[in-house]
């Protein structure tokens, strides 16, 4: 792997962290963080599509018209989004339940779009594919960080498994009822952001 | 590059783009409906196994064991809405049967009377899962289903055999606001219907979703506690309720059930 490719695929993890650095993809980390397993349905499903949309973009995009590249991008996109929701329908009933409307706004997810036209229209369908799959794991890691917190502290559980045992079963562990709606999300990925603009100064806003 | 910004270029591009994105939906969609379909089949039933209390909220359940379940301890049967008797078995397989699709059939529905829950059409037919214990019916299972704020809410209603004690409740096909109206499918707020009664002394259906919190279930056995951010919601789940305990709904069925069971 030469070098460009190997930057593609490590860069966004944690040097370009598009939640973190890019501040992108907010609205779902904060609705779907009350569970592990839902964050890291949602985490496959991101990466899925911000891969498989890099490379189809990618393949495309010199014979895209400049003047429809968006819309172009956005049908991908969709597309593909709709066949993940479809096929989680089929496999994954009742988690898509829950994961409701946010698996199809994935549609909308800015880190999606912004690969695709950032990236993927300017380089080669490898390079775009390393770039969309470490995109997805940047994303995944810090929604399945947020997701971590969010169910030991307000559920007691890591992946469904109890892990704190609730007072209420006859354990010691008192939830605390604040991780299971959407603003404790929002403490927990500001904390972590600040946490990575201080630990690289480099990343700060000059202003 | 003219080429590529030509008129005829970008609509022939744009086409190709539109048909492949089509195929990919379509096949995606046609080739998994059959395994979808019985993935939302298992998870009605398991919603009925829910509302009846044999299972627990949040547990893994087969399809093997909710079809043990349905092999021993809960048996379908379809109700003739108008007359409140039990449909000959064996002629409409109950299990097979669907009460959505039916009550958009004129066939096999009709217009239903003037009602505040919001339907329009009832079916000829509503579905009762009896939950059986050496024999004898130990409770009934009920569909309701109403409009809710943003759209139609199915859930199961489970009777005891006295035709009043509701043991249990669940909302499973819901589209209310999450957190607010989205709470009717807590399991935690479903619970607190459990023990109340559904017809007052003088048999008229009577349960209700208050504002605030409703007193313990021997005490202040009509009323459950609604829920906050969601009063629009809240009404909905009474009217319906409502509406499928009265005569229009189960009503005959249910005075049926307590006097003879099964039978």
């Amino acid at each position: 792997m030469n070098k460009h490719n190997r930057e593609a695929l490590l860069a966004p993890i944690l040097a370009n962290n598009p939640i973190g650095v890019q501040v992108l993809g907010i609205c779902s980390a904060l609705a779907i963080t009350t569970r592990m397993d839902k964050a890291f349905v949602m985490t496959m499903g991101v990466l899925l599509v911000t891969m498989l949309a890099n490379v189809a973009v990618s393949l495309v995009r010199n014979h895209t018209p400049g003047s429809i590249r968006i819309i172009v991008q956005l049908s991908i996109i969709a597309s593909l989004v709709i066949v993940f929701d479809q096929v989680l329908k089929a496999t994954l009933y009742e988690l898509s339940l829950e994961l409701s409307v946010f698996v199809g706004l994935i549609i909308t997810n800015c880190i999606v779009m912004g690969r695709a036209e950032g990236y993927a229209m300017q380089n080669p369908p490898l390079a775009s594919a390393l770039d969309g799959i470490g995109n997805g794991l940047g994303y995944g890691l810090v929604l399945m960080l947020t997701a971590f917190i969010r169910e030991l502290l307000g559920a007691g559980k890591v992946f469904g498994f109890v892990v704190l045992p609730l007072a209420k079963d006859g354990g010691w562990y008192v939830p605390n009822g604040m991780m299971l709606i959407a603003p404790s999300g929002l403490f927990i990925i500001a904390g972590l952001i600040w946490l990575l603009k201080t630990l690289k100064p480099e990343l700060q806003d000059k202003d | 590059m003219a080429r590529l910004d030509s008129p005829r270029y970008t609509i022939l591009f744009a086409t190709a783009v539109c048909v492949v994105c089509a195929l990919m939906v379509s096949v995606a969609a046609v080739s998994l409906q059959p395994r979808q379909k019985a993935n939302a089949r298992l998870y009605m039933e398991k919603n009925v196994l829910l509302a009846a209390g044999l299972v627990k909220p949040g547990q893994d359940v087969s399809i093997g064991q909710v079809e043990k379940f349905f092999e021993k301890d809960v048996k379908a049967r379809l109700v003739d809405l108008a007359t409140g008797e039990l449909a000959p078995e064996g002629r409409i397989d109950a299990r097979a049967y669907d009460q959505r699709a039916a009550r958009n059939e004129p066939g096999s529905s009709r217009t239903a009377p003037p009602n505040t829950a919001g339907i329009g059409r009832l079916p000829k037919y509503g579905v009762a899962y009896f939950v059986m214990k050496g024999g004898e019916p130990q409770q009934v299972v009920i569909s309701v289903e109403g409009l809710g704020m943003w759209g139609t809410v199915y859930g199961f209603m489970a009777i005891d055999r006295d035709g009043q004690t509701i043991r249990g409740l669940t909302y499973y096909d819901q589209k209310e606001t999450p957190g607010l109206g989205g709470e009717i499918g807590n399991p935690a707020w479903q619970a607190l219907w459990v023990g109340r009664r559904a017809y007052d002394e003088k048999g008229a259906p009577a349960i209700r979703v208050i504002k605030g919190q409703a007193g313990p279930a021997d005490k202040d056995p009509h009323h459950v506690d609604g829920m906050s951010g969601a009063t629009i919601t809240s009404n909905a789940i009474t009217r319906l309720t409502l509406f499928w305990l009265s005569d229009d709904g189960y009503g005959k069925f249910l005075k049926r059930f307590r006097e003879r069971g099964l039978g």
